[in-house]
């Protein structure tokens, strides 16, 4: 008997090269739609979808951590945090411009997960939940503290100007405006970012975590530097999580402590087990389902939103435990298969 | 030197509310190998059952014993309604069905009893106490002897009964203990009952110093998570010693280093767990766990 299981999505053998055009063409049309998308919306989905392309790079950070290494995280909103205020104090005390913000974030949050990551490779499973825990709850307390308070703007937070469209793109007369731009400033990052993704986890380095995550010990025997991959794989998600915490930081021009407290965390985490572990379409699936789910659960019930979010969170393990992406790719293998 | 008496004790008072907790999580552990993300909101859960049935005019006591019943069939049940079949699951997905319950058990908390922040009756006397140049609360003195006299009963029931031994055995030899004709699963499931249990005695006790409110557990299960680590999660008087340390980190700590004070009290939590977990994984008193791979 075999108890339900969150599994990690299988890539199904041989599908890959014969469809591979199908993929292709999905993928042009899901980017034209995503271009098309600003000439359609109002200003505030706008706003959400760029909302929506934050986390998703955010989620992929975490499945790099938890899904492809298999080290579970539940104080990301930390890493989220950290990204975020880099990205504040930049453009707030020295003036940056907010398109350099994210580089700089994405290097913090290397530094800092790479640091948070060397004391965690001692931990396994459970103690390590224990410690990112503590991570993600001390968080907003970090961020209020008052010697800081002339960084961080304490309690109340830095309120940062919005992006304006580029004069090259307004001077040619392009009827874009502020929202419009970020949109598709976000939209540029999110495809570069799962890009570079989508390469890191198909090579080397991405065979590596997944040989670690699913036999320790004959990874070391094949030669993988089992404590380096695994404090790297915490540097380069905390640092997806960083670029992702700037951008959202752009895209709300709001920064406060208290919205980066344990829940963020947790919903983080509920995102990747929604979209698919392990899986890179998985994060953009997770980014919709954490962005727009909560509002259904608003609908359902005004009172308990959080209740049904829990229950949906409790029904994908029992029920659809290889997430939104192993259900896609399952429905496709049956499609294909006659 | 009054000052800093007055700081140890005031940290042995928070640290027995602390240690009482921390039992909770280690009796799961212990009965389940899982870390329940939802012991404390279940527990706030539990207190305001209380609290409704207090108002509605039923006497402390009786309340206060009501509350245990119901705590104990609610964690039986949750056991067995949706842990159950994960029961050979990896730690991801009973964390993440855990973290489902502490969300659903907030939620609902919210939504019944509602967000307002609520006082919580003390049992014991008001007037606060002077001993030795020492001011202590009544309610500080009584948390202390319910969370001894709970470790004492643990102790006995957990050594000297048939139905202790059997649970121990159970959540260390689950194969063998099958074999002597335990109900293994069954014995899972009073383990989570007793967590349940001991989780809303803390609750109970907690509330007249924090003040009822559905975020009320979420400062103490880290207080609690590192008392655990530190006293071992694999120890219950670890556990509760493990309160007694953190409760006096905690106030020597804010009292005493300039840069902490009172703003920093949850990354104290933290840099505790971090530190045993890279010195001592085990904690003071936990056994060394077997390496499984």
């Amino acid at each position: 008997m075999s108890a339900p299981r969150i599994e990690w999505v299988v890539p199904a053998a041989g599908a890959t090269d014969r469809h591979a055009i199908w993929k292709k063409a999905g993928a042009i049309g899901l980017l034209a739609l995503a271009c098309a998308l600003p000439w359609v919306s109002s200003d505030y989905s706008l706003f959400q979808y760029s909302q929506v392309y934050s986390y998703a790079i955010a989620l992929l950070g975490l499945n790099i951590l938890t899904g492809y290494n298999g080290q579970i995280s539940l104080g990301h909103g930390a890493f989220y945090a950290i990204g975020a205020y880099t990205a504040a104090i930049l453009m707030d005390k020295l003036g940056a411009p907010y398109w350099a913000t994210l580089p700089a974030a994405g290097a913090v949050c290397l530094v800092a997960g790479f640091l948070f990551g060397l004391p965690a490779l001692r931990l396994e499973g459970l103690y390590l939940a224990l410690a990112t825990f503590a991570l993600g709850v001390s968080m907003p307390q970090l961020l209020k503290y008052h010697h800081l308070e002339a960084w961080t703007g304490g309690v109340q937070g830095i309120v940062i100007a919005k992006p304006e469209p580029p004069a090259v793109l307004t001077n040619a007369g392009l009827p874009i405006n502020a929202d419009q731009w970020l949109y598709f400033f976000a939209l540029a990052v999110t495809i570069l970012m799962f890009a570079l993704g989508r390469n890191l986890m198909r090579g080397r380095v991405g065979r590596a975590l997944i040989a670690i995550r699913d036999h320790a010990i004959a990874a070391e025997a094949m030669g993988v530097n089992n404590a380096l991959y695994k404090s790297l794989a915490f540097g380069v998600s905390a640092m997806y999580t960083g670029i992702a915490g700037a951008l959202g930081a752009i895209a709300v021009q709001y920064v406060a402590p208290d919205s980066f407290n344990i829940f963020l965390s947790l919903v983080f985490l509920v995102g990747i087990v929604v979209g698919g572990l392990a899986s890179i379409s998985g994060a953009l699936y997770g980014a919709l389902f954490i962005q727009f789910v909560p509002n259904i659960a608003d609908d359902i019930s005004k009172a308990a939103p959080w209740a049904i979010f829990g229950v949906i969170m409790i029904a994908f393990v029992y029920l659809m435990p290889t997430g939104v992406a192993g259900a896609v790719r399952l429905l496709l293998a049956r499609r294909k298969s006659p | 030197m009054e000052g800093f008496l007055q700081q140890i004790v005031s940290g042995l008072a928070a640290g027995g509310i602390y240690g009482a907790f921390a039992l909770a999580l280690v009796m799961t552990y212990l009965a389940t190998s899982t870390v329940n993300f939802a012991q404390g909101e279940m527990a706030m859960f539990a207190t305001f059952v209380a609290w409704g049935l207090i108002q509605s005019g039923v006497p402390y006591w009786l309340a206060f014993f009501a509350t245990l019943v119901l705590s104990f069939l609610g964690g039986v049940a949750i056991e067995r309604v949706i842990l159950r079949p994960l029961e050979s699951a990896p730690v991801l997905s009973i964390t993440i069905v855990t973290i489902g319950l502490l969300a659903i058990f907030n939620s609902m908390a919210g939504w019944l009893f509602g967000y307002t922040v609520r006082t919580f009756p003390s049992p014991f006397p008001q007037s606060p106490l002077k001993l030795a140049g020492v001011v202590v609360s009544p309610h500080s003195l009584g948390s202390l002897g319910v969370t001894l006299a709970l470790i004492g009963l643990l102790y006995v029931f957990f050594r000297y009964t048939r139905l202790g031994l059997a649970m121990r055995a159970a959540a260390r030899y689950p194969m063998a203990s099958r074999l002597v004709g335990i109900r293994v699963g069954w014995m899972l499931a009073l383990g989570w009952g007793l967590a349940a249990m001991i989780g809303s005695v803390s609750g109970m006790l907690i509330a007249p110093v924090l003040f009822l409110d559905p975020n009320m557990m979420e400062g103490i299960l880290i207080y609690a998570f590192a008392s655990a680590t530190l006293g071992g999660f694999t120890s219950p008087a670890g556990a509760v010693v493990g309160g007694f340390l953190v409760g006096i980190i905690e106030n020597l700590s804010g009292t005493y280093i300039r840069f902490i004070g009172t703003d920093l009290k949850l990354t104290v939590a933290l840099a505790i767990i971090v530190l045993v977990l890279i010195f001592k994984p085990s904690g003071l008193f936990g056994r060394t766990q077997p390496h499984h791979t």
